[in-house]
């Protein structure tokens, strides 16, 4: 009741100063909406930062077989034969991390068209092998799980293979190449990708089913490498302890016996992304909280001058019986309404801008609803924090002075 | 008899400026009963604005008793007098401290917003019945800028009758006024005065005595004075022997 009172005191109060208490909300308003447009706008880069590392493959996994000493020689890990198809099967039936797997298998080799030949690199992979190395087709189409399952002869290849074994400018796919004398249909042809940090033509490729490349080609039954990405950047360490804990159960590993196998994930990418997202949200967090201070300040200001201009108001409210809480409370009220009302007001002209900027300028933008949340939030906190001083000063006027000032 | 609201023994009120102390109050005792119509004069320092703080439960004595209404006002808190101010005393002041922009009627409700006993609807009701008394029946939803001085001091009034206090305290209702007006609002108080309500009216000028039926004059913190007037001089009738005004 006595509350509902003051509550209604103070709504008249700012109703009687209508363009004082809208500039006043100005800063506030101007605060929250940039705060939200700024978020806007950092969480659409982040998230078209966080898209360009994902195309660099930075969730990607590597799992490759361990060194190992076989009768007190230590043997290179390539030669070792102890990744399976079945550690394959595991990992893609265990793993909760992951998004796609593939087995590997590689090989090098001649590649032949007619009269042109080109050395070049042959990996057998599944079809989810695109996905993991993020990587499009310029032309025709990806072999199938069928395919792969009936070790069809079908390949699809990389640029620099193609410039090399149909120098005239056919058209490959299609086509028939022959790599170490196994004739293969080309099916599709990949995307550019260039160079990658180490410098290796990652254009220069054949890729097959692997289970044709390991019975047409190496005349293997194990697998070099398992491919596979983590289902985000921040989830691939993660995942990497996930395969190696599935891998050490597959291999029936005791306590006291050391990986026979390495997993590898992209460290460097995935800390340039991670340190790039923290130091946005650090620069946003920093924008919003000095805008929102700011207008914090103006309410704090605008609350000491009206204490000061209503003082005689005030001692008229003591003298018929306001106590200094209600008095506190009414300014407090006021305070807190002005910077709520002005938190509503900017987050309405925060999303219009956001809207707008995504219209035309064409900057992507993701409106978080935490942006929202915590501005508004920091608003009402804002309105009580700032509103105190002058409420609290009010309140301890002395109502005989105050009656007598003019 | 009819009871004292007013019991004031021995009061005394210093203020300490700097290493002088003041005496404002030196010891001053009287009663007020439920029903007078009593002025407080003085002139200018003798302590006649700190005699009004006391009795409006504003400041509080140094020593000696005072007691309104069966309540020691002594050693009462910040919060305990504001409450005593809300329920047992009415305020008139000289510049009718009205709220600017604001409705006669809802000035008039303030007093009543600081008392959660009271219902919205009670508090419109007694706000109306307030207004009516006073003549401005009319008038409720003037802001004080479209009234006259008269009329703000009559909204002013019915504030200070909106919450039935036990006394009206008026620190000089009329000083703002023309002769005319004030006779009109001398005639009010004593017409309310007449339904019984116990009036206190502090005021340096003498002709505003002579409307009530009880004066004390003031002389350096001291009662100089204390008469009753047997000729109570009625503010209608002076209205009206006042030359007539062109309109």
């Amino acid at each position: 009741m006595r509350l509902l009172n003051l509550f209604k005191i103070a709504t008249k109060a700012i109703i009687l100063n209508k363009t004082r208490t809208l500039l006043t909300m100005l800063g506030i308003i101007i605060g929250v909406a940039s705060v939200i447009a700024m978020l806007a706008i950092g969480e659409g880069s982040k998230e078209s930062i966080r898209t360009s590392i994902s195309a660099m493959g930075s969730n990607m996994i590597t799992i490759k077989a361990g060194a190992d000493t076989r009768g007190g020689v230590r043997q290179e890990a390539s030669v070792m034969e102890s990744l399976t198809l079945s550690d394959y099967e595991a990992i893609k039936a265990q793993s909760t991390l992951i998004s796609y797997s593939s087995p590997v298998v590689e090989g090098r080799g001649q590649v032949i068209n007619g009269s042109s030949n080109w050395p070049s690199s042959i990996y057998g992979v599944n079809p989810e092998y695109l996905n993991i190395k993020v990587v499009g087709l310029q032309s025709g189409s990806m072999f199938t799980d069928a395919e792969v399952q009936t070790a069809s002869k079908v390949a699809v290849i990389g640029q620099t293979v193609v410039e090399n074994v149909f120098p005239d400018g056919e058209e490959p796919v299609g086509q028939m190449i022959r790599f170490n004398n196994i004739p293969f249909k080309v099916i599709g042809v990949l995307e550019e990708k260039g160079e990658n940090t180490f410098g290796q033509d990652q254009d220069d490729v054949v890729i097959a089913p692997y289970t044709t490349v390991q019975k047409r080609i190496l005349a293997i039954d194990h697998l070099n490498q398992i491919m596979a990405s983590a289902i985000s950047e921040e989830k691939a360490p993660e995942a990497v302890l996930e395969v190696s804990n599935i891998l050490r159960v597959q291999h029936k590993l005791t306590d006291s016996n050391d990986d026979d196998f390495t997993v590898r994930s992209m460290e460097e990418l995935i800390s340039t992304f991670s340190s790039t997202s923290e130091m946005l949200t650090i620069l946003l967090v920093a924008v919003a909280s000095i805008s929102l201070l700011i207008g914090g300040i103006g309410i704090m200001n605008i609350m000491y001058v009206s204490v000061k201009e209503r003082t005689k108001e005030i001692g008229l409210r003591m003298a018929v019986g306001g106590k200094g809480s209600d008095i506190l409370m009414q300014f407090l009220i006021e305070a807190i309404l002005i910077s709520i009302t002005g938190g509503v007001l900017g987050v309405l002209l925060g999303l219009g801008a956001t809207v707008f900027i995504e219209k035309f300028l064409n900057w992507p933008t993701s409106v978080a609803l935490y942006s929202i949340v915590i501005s508004f939030a920091v608003c009402a906190v804002t309105g009580i924090f700032f509103g105190w001083y002058p409420a609290r000063k009010a309140s301890a006027l002395d109502p005989i002075t105050a009656l007598r000032y003019e | 008899m009819s009871k004292a609201i007013i019991k004031i023994e021995d009061l005394k009120r210093e203020f300490t400026m700097g290493t002088e102390t003041v005496h404002a109050l030196k010891g001053i005792s009287f009663d007020i009963k439920e029903g007078e119509f009593v002025t407080i004069m003085g002139s200018s320092g003798s302590g006649k604005s700190t005699m009004l703080n006391i009795l409006g439960c504003l400041d509080q004595p140094t020593s000696g008793t005072y007691e309104i209404d069966g309540v020691r006002v002594k050693d009462l808190s910040r919060n305990e007098l504001a409450t005593i101010r809300n329920e047992k005393i009415g305020f008139i002041f000289q510049s009718y401290n009205l709220l600017a922009r604001t409705s006669a009627i809802e000035n008039v409700e303030l007093p009543l917003l600081y008392n959660s006993k009271v219902s919205t609807e009670e508090r419109r009701k007694r706000a109306i019945e307030a207004l009516e008394k006073v003549g401005l029946g009319e008038r409720l939803h003037h802001t004080p800028s479209q009234l006259s001085g008269g009329q703000q001091q009559r909204v002013a009034i019915a504030r200070s009758l909106v919450n039935n206090p036990v006394m009206i305290l008026a620190d000089e209702a009329t000083g703002n006024l023309d002769t005319r007006t004030s006779y009109e609002i001398m005639s009010l108080f004593q017409e309310l005065n007449k339904q019984g309500i116990t009036i206190t009216f502090v005021t340096h000028e003498p002709d505003i005595a002579t409307f009530s039926s009880r004066t004390i004059v003031l002389k350096d913190g001291q009662v100089m004075q204390d008469y009753n007037n047997h000729n109570v001089q009625s503010a209608a009738n002076e209205l009206a022997k006042l030359p007539k005004q062109d309109d």
